[in-house]
């Protein structure tokens, strides 16, 4: 089993309600966010070039996070989602400054947070907040191993790429484009 | 021209604007662990090779105030921590792939190392010293006897004390300016030389000062010539080291890093010592202070420029 997602730049307006969605389903304290949206403009007036994407923690396959974790915190969970187990965290910081996409950061409470790819709701055979939400349905979350998940079926279909592969994390949040 | 906004306004504690999640803790951590591990390979050098009455004060006095550094140091450390009631779970693990982890355990063996390297030491520095108990007699009777294989130990520890600083921070990929193996050589270095620096300031036998001013005068030659060797990398390699040089090189850190660390903290003073070394006199504490001084902001400038230093996608 390897859950992933897929987000559709060409379909994301950049409304946010993925993030919001995601602050009252896992109560992000006030202020922090574990999904965000970037905008990309390239290029010069009038040949402008707009892409759209929600992004949040890529839940590596080879990820730097778990492998600086002094305590064994930062882990690989069921289908490779990479958590954070608090009463492991000491609140080094190690795993934030080698998170090349900048995706955790520390919570009031003193350990670490992340997105978790909404474990708690995958696990009952839901999907995670942030597609569940999603007006413009962008975003395709399932089991990278079923060829008949939707991550599968529309990364078959469509044109991807991840961020920053040069880093070597093996990304597992895809970009449709 | 291309412009990345996060539009849905993420300003995460710690990593937004740019990533800051490491204070002052960590970098004085860093110098205070490369400071100790300094001290301590000298000590145990000199003792190996059996000069401990030439070179008394590295091999008998300053390593006393090693234990007290590293004891700061792991004090910086914890105040760093977000979640310190479970400190603790740094030793309930050994997770060898994070530096971190086998960093905190090199600690947990070097600290006691190194008091018990000063204890052995404090009844013949001290003559009216009393342990009291007779056991601990029979333990220091047997600790110096076995003062060779401590020796050897301690300059093992040492060393990787004094890599582990630079590791701590070139394991992590994600940061381009940390991203080299020159850090671990380069700190290793630096705390080597802000060691010889201290036992040439504390020492009252003037041959022991030449020594170590000639010492230090080596090792600031293999600092610089590791920094230009950094440089001449980062130039040579992909484009986000590219950029990270050019913080230093023409970009926000450039002033800071060659006017304290590379001219105040290591020209000037070997300048001094050369001066010294061809008869002149230059009180010891001027160049050992400013070697010192240069160490310190080495640390504390990588450390704040790599967290600058990231990425773009
Ligand atoms: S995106 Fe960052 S936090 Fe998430 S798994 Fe990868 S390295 Fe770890
Ligand atoms: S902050 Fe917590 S999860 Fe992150 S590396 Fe340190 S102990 Fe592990």
């Amino acid at each position: 089993m390897r859950y992933a997602m897929a987000v559709d730049t060409k379909k994301c307006v950049g409304c946010s309600d993925c993030v919001v969605a995601c602050q009252t389903e896992n109560n992000v304290p006030i202020g922090y966010c574990r999904d965000w949206i970037v905008e990309v403009t390239d290029g010069t007036y009038p040949q402008l070039e707009l892409e759209i994407r929600s992004e949040r923690c890529n839940h590596c396959d080879n990820s730097p996070c778990v492998r600086c974790c002094p305590t064994g915190a930062s882990h690989y969970s069921d289908g490779g989602i990479v958590l954070v187990t608090h009463d492991k965290c000491i609140g080094c910081g190690a795993c934030i400054a080698s998170c090349p996409y900048d995706a955790r950061y520390p919570h009031p409470d003193g350990y670490v947070d992340k997105c978790t790819f909404c474990i708690h709701r995958v696990q009952k055979g839901q999907k995670p907040a942030c597609v569940e939400v999603c007006p413009t349905k962008c975003m395709y979350f399932g089991d990278l191993d079923d060829p008949n998940s939707d991550v599968s079926k529309v990364l078959k279909k469509r044109k991807y790429k991840t961020l920053i592969p040069e880093a070597g994390t093996k990304p597992q949040l895809y970009f449709l484009i | 021209m291309k412009e990345e906004l996060i539009i849905s306004g993420r300003m995460n504690y710690k990593v937004d604007p740019t990533l800051h999640i490491w204070g002052w803790e960590i970098p004085l951590y860093l110098f205070l662990g490369g400071l100790a591990a300094g001290i301590l390979f000298f000590a145990a050098l000199y003792y190996l090779r059996g000069k401990e009455n030439q070179y008394q004060f590295a091999v008998k006095w300053v390593p006393m105030f090693a234990p007290f550094f590293l004891i700061i140091g792991l004090g910086a450390l914890f105040l760093d921590l977000h979640h310190k009631l479970y400190f603790w779970r740094l030793y309930t693990s050994i997770k060898l792939q994070s530096p971190m982890s086998w960093g905190a355990w090199t600690l947990m063996v070097v600290t006691p190392l190194s008091l018990v390297w000063s204890a052995t030491y404090v009844r013949e520095l001290y003559p009216k010293w009393d342990w009291k108990l007779k056991w601990i007699f029979d333990l220091e009777a047997f600790l110096i006897k076995n003062r060779r294989i401590l020796a050897w130990i301690m300059i093992v520890y040492a060393v990787i004390l004094g890599i582990y600083t630079g590791i701590l921070l070139s394991a992590f990929n994600a940061r381009p300016l940390w991203n080299t193996s020159i850090l671990g050589p380069l700190f290793l270095v630096s705390g080597l030389s802000a060691g010889a620096a201290m036992i040439m300031m504390l020492s009252k036998n003037p041959l022991e000062r030449i020594k170590f001013s000639q010492i230090d005068l080596l090792l600031i030659a293999i600092e610089l010539a590791l920094i230009i060797h950094m440089f001449m990398g980062f130039r040579a390699s992909t484009q986000v080291q590219i950029d990270a040089g050019a913080m230093f090189l023409g970009g926000p850190y450039t002033l800071p890093f060659w006017i304290f660390v590379v001219f105040m903290g290591m020209i000037l003073p070997a300048f001094l010592e050369f001066w010294e070394l061809k008869g002149n006199h230059v009180p010891s504490y001027i160049p050992g202070v400013l070697i010192i001084f240069g160490s310190v902001m080495l640390r504390f400038i990588i450390v704040y420029a790599g967290q600058a230093s990231r990425y773009l996608y």
